[in-house]
């Protein structure tokens, strides 16, 4: 015993004595991974999953992960069509129409300008339903005035008038229910009512749903893959893209939500590929008078954000030569008719067949499509991306810094599967690191994730989710609506500064004295939950 | 040297009982007169330098360029407005002109980082560090020009919107604020209950960010309470950046201990119809408008004040020198930096032109960087700021060809530094 009790205490000294000759900085890192073998209590690890795996506790969902065990309550998550649905959920999305609608549905239902100027000009056909003909011609009475308009006004006065008229606008629905507003918008705005929906829908899910991790996981892929929903077109697609390559895609194969996305007319219009085309022969004769005969040639901005935000990373060993050749492969990808709610479509007319080279890989002359999909493949399989897509779920997952070990079991298994996205998650979910002191609170919870956690935590009844929406905003992520390509940060520091704080003490405090329009909570049970939202305890998840 | 009561008086901050002011207030009072003070813009996305700053007398750039190029400088509507019978501005930057004219705004073309990164995350990454090349720097290069001196007001240094910019992340305490209208808690005593929360907190980053936040908060109590008129007729354009000016403005004209403020205007990624009809409209044009005019405004609005001030723009990196197949352009690397304030010395084109001739292009397309991003920026930084510490902001960079931005007097500090 006592020799045993002296060994270990000259292994200590030995440890402190080694790592009194490692520099300060990797012995910090040495300490931080010691954390990751850390074990959790029980407790510590219901609270932990719930938290990682969901937008937070509800009142009884302690109880329930525990009554179940951690690890039943995690693979019934990792099969969400397993879990029936919160009807509560089913039935507000019931009251968001445009959520369910094909693209090329719902630009007729809630026309672009594009389409009111075509029926105007008699190249479309006015709707034959009533209620629709009603909306066209409102909206076409309205856009004929503003061009009478902009014959009087300058054009800083025209905007300035127009503003007006929609901020009155957005202040008049902004207090009705979802409901409501959903059918005010369909008829005075329709554009607004496909942005606010889909928002909307967004907080209802991750309040709401009990498929948690899958809601979890579309915000993270659609951050990934991020679109812009202010961009043009973009309004009209983002709702089909959201659900059709993305959510369909959350626990598959990565390289099927890469070919959904790159397919996917939002992105294709967001990144600009769809104008993208084999550029003109130096001889060919180009028109000097239209400017858009003229608008042809290779458009690099998809293929590089392919590589460098979707697939290989930064770092993942590309060259600017790389883009290009991408970026040729990827010429004639195109939508039809983006503004009238056209789908994907490859124009071989367009289209380089010249032999490419795309990361060593040679990819013959003469090819159509297929040299888009092989690099999809090529791009999707690479040790880069197994990688950088590893290390991105275990920064969402487990911490700012996941420790570099369980990324090379994560990226093993993405090799493994050819990129089956659930076995990786099983991986981490299973890992020593997840489970660990290392991950236990050490991230800041995004904007969304704080909002949500707070409505889920007080229980809150909610008949409007705009003004949660808005408080999101005001913490620095409007949902949606983040311009550049990157997404928001998954590094959960990029949350901590006074602005943000600021904005979630006052969220808080508008929370427990019932003052967030939409939003109830029983004052008497959870006004001091709500009020603890701002505290610094509750900013970690 | 302003005593207390006169500065109270002028700050606008006189809300504060003499005797209840608290220590950073008392400490503020005696160090603001004439602080100097550095205001950052970045243009996030990578602007277009080459229909910013107009080389129209190069005429590879009519060549590359023959559906967006800004017309040579003239009569007819749109023409690029002359600056030094080579370099012009956009005609959207016309509220810009006098200010080049009046020798207080310097343009230093074909600058960029020696980086050859072409990714808007990295590029813009680096420029905030300060560290081109280097991802592992936690700070950025104007957090570490503060120094550690007593006087710290807890709006020493300001990043205006919801989030803190990378260049202001460092150990001396910074706040982001959206708007100075809105900084406060809407309940008084609920306020005072989570300050003392935050004070009491083991989770160190978030002890320190609420305590920089209740100190901003009490000290911004007074300016929230008037509407801020801007002086000299200055008008301030709608929108974020105008705004985040104003602001800026506002608390410089506070003397509040403002000594660094950031703010950025993203929206410059113009990878497809830069400009509209005309070459001098479209999205370009209108956010040169928007740009130029709340420069305009924030140095008009200054006056004389702006003696103390200096404003310098910076965007990740420049856009390829032809134009490309949807009147648009790609990613490049050299671009163009605008600096002004009443030290500096303007009305001049600082900066080696390579040219734009294909064999005079970086990598064959884009212009090449002939001034590392850091020499202007350690000019200002070391003329401007007076910081003596050159290295500590720009770690590993030393000056190859100083640009003499500022006065010879600020030089010969420079040098003995």
């Amino acid at each position: 015993m006592g020799k045993i009790l002296k060994t270990k205490t000259f292994g200590l000294a030995l440890i402190t004595l080694l790592l009194a000759l490692v520099p300060l900085d990797a012995k910090k890192v040495i300490a931080s991974l010691a954390r990751f073998n850390e074990k959790l209590s029980k407790q510590q690890q219901a609270e932990h999953t719930l938290s990682r795996l969901s937008f937070g506790v509800r009142p009884g969902d302690l109880e329930a992960i525990q009554k179940l065990g951690v690890k039943k309550w995690i693979d019934s998550q990792l099969n969400p069509q397993s879990i029936p649905e919160n009807p509560e959920l089913v039935a507000m999305l019931a009251t968001m129409p445009t959520l369910a609608l094909s693209t090329e549905e719902l630009v007729l239902k809630y026309p672009t300008p594009q389409v009111l100027t075509a029926v105007a000009t008699g190249r479309m056909k006015m709707p034959e339903d009533p209620q629709l003909k009603e909306v066209y011609e409102r909206l076409s009475q309205r856009y004929n005035a503003r061009i009478e308009r902009k014959k009087t006004k300058d054009e800083e006065e025209q905007l300035a008038s127009q503003k007006g008229i929609e901020e009155r606008l957005r202040r008049r629905v902004g207090a009705m229910t979802t409901e409501e507003r959903s059918e005010t918008l369909r008829k005075l705005a329709p554009q607004q009512a496909v942005a606010s929906e889909l928002i909307e829908a967004k907080i209802y899910r991750a309040v709401l749903s009990e498929r948690q991790l899958n809601e979890v996981l579309a915000d993270f892929w659609f951050n990934h893959f991020n679109v812009f929903l202010d961009k043009g077109a973009d309004r009209w697609l983002t709702t089909a893209y959201e659900r059709e390559a993305i959510r369909a895609n959350v626990l598959g194969r990565f390289s099927d939500m890469v070919r959904a996305t790159a397919q996917s007319p939002a992105m294709l219009f967001y990144l600009d590929n769809w104008i993208s085309s084999v550029a003109p022969a130096v001889n060919e004769k180009v028109s000097r008078v239209a400017p858009k005969a003229r608008a042809r040639g290779l458009n690099e901005n998809y293929a590089r954000e392919l590589m460098e935000l979707h697939t290989l990373g930064v770092d993942g060993g590309y060259t600017q030569k790389d883009v290009q050749e991408v970026a040729r492969c990827f010429t004639g990808w195109t939508i039809e008719e983006p503004n009238r709610g056209g789908k994907f479509r490859f124009a071989e007319r367009v289209h380089d067949k010249g032999e490419k080279v795309v990361l060593g890989v040679t990819i013959p002359a003469g090819g159509g499509i297929e040299d888009g999909l092989q690099v999809i493949e090529i791009l999707s399989g690479h040790p880069a991306t197994a990688r950088f897509i590893s290390r991105k779920l275990a920064q969402r997952f487990v911490a700012d810094e996941p420790p570099p070990a369980l990324i090379d079991r994560m990226a093993t298994t993405y090799q493994k599967t050819s990129g089956d996205l659930k076995a990786v998650m099983k991986t981490m979910l299973a890992s020593r690191e997840f489970m660990s002191a290392g991950a236990y609170k050490s991230k800041m919870k995004s904007p969304l994730e704080m909002v949500a956690g707070a409505l889920r935590a007080t229980g809150a009844t909610l008949t409007n989710a705009l003004p949660a929406a808005q408080a999101i905003a005001q913490m620095g992520q409007p949902l949606y609506r983040k311009q550049e390509p990157t997404g928001y940060s998954n590094n959960g520091e990029e949350w901590l500064n006074s602005a943000g704080l600021l904005a979630r003490i006052n969220f808080s405090v508008s929370l427990s004295e019932n003052k967030l329009q939409g939003v109830r909570i029983d004052n008497e049970l959870y006004s001091a939950t709500a009020k603890n939202m701002g505290a610094p305890e509750w900013q970690r998840r | 040297m302003a005593t207390r009561r006169v500065f109270l008086k002028n700050s606008g901050l006189a809300i504060f009982g003499i005797g209840s002011s608290p220590m950073w207030l008392e400490r503020t009072v005696a160090a603001t007169t004439n602080k100097k003070i550095l205001v950052v813009i970045f243009q996030r996305g990578a602007a277009d330098g080459l229909n910013i700053v107009v080389p129209h007398g190069d005429k590879a750039y009519y060549a590359g360029r023959p559906g967006i190029a800004i017309p040579k400088p003239g009569a007819n509507e749109g023409a690029t407005l002359d600056l030094d019978g080579f370099f012009g501005l956009n005609p959207n930057l016309k509220s810009l002109l006098p200010i080049f004219n009046e020798k207080k705004l310097a343009i230093i073309d074909a600058c960029g980082s020696p980086d050859p990164t072409r990714s808007h995350f990295d590029g813009q990454d680096y420029m905030e560090s300060g560290t081109p090349g280097f991802k592992a720097t936690r700070d950025g290069w104007l957090n570490r020009t503060l120094t550690d001196d007593k006087t710290k007001s807890p709006i020493r240094a300001v990043s205006l919107g919801p989030l803190l910019a990378r260049t202001l992340r460092g150990s001396q305490p910074a706040v982001a604020l959206n708007s100075v209208k809105d900084f406060q808690v809407r309940d008084k005593t609920a306020g005072e209950d989570y300050m003392s929360r935050y004070a009491a907190s083991v989770d160190t980053q978030l002890k320190g960010t609420g305590k920089d936040t209740f100190e901003a908060i009490r000290l911004l109590e007074s300016l929230r309470k008037v509407e801020y008129a801007p002086a000299n007729g200055a008008v301030y354009p709608n929108g974020r950046l105008g705004s985040s000016l104003k602001q800026i403005a506002q608390m410089i004209k506070a003397n509040a201990g403002l000594e660094v403020a950031f703010a950025d205007l993203g929206g410059w990624d113009h990878h497809v119809n830069e400009v509209g009809v005309t070459p001098y409209t479209g999205p370009l044009a209108n956010l040169l408008r928007e740009f130029g005019g709340s420069l305009a405004a924030f140095y008009q609005d200054l006056g004389p004040r702006m003696d103390d001030v200096v404003l310098t723009t910076m965007s990740e990196f420049g856009r390829t020198a032809r134009e490309n197949g949807n009147r648009g352009t790609d990613h490049g690397h050299a671009n163009v930096m605008f600096t002004l304030g009443g030290s500096v010395r303007g009305g001049k084109i600082y900066g080696r032109w390579p040219g734009l001739e294909r064999e005079q292009l970086y990598e064959g397309r884009d212009l090449a960087v002939t001034t590392d991003f850091r020499e202007v920026l350690g000019e200002v930084v070391m003329g401007h700021l007076g910081q003596q510490d050159f290295t500590r902001v720009f770690p590993g960079f030393s000056s190859k060809a100083p640009l003499g931005l500022f006065a010879a007097s600020a030089a010969t500090t420079t040098k003995s530094s």
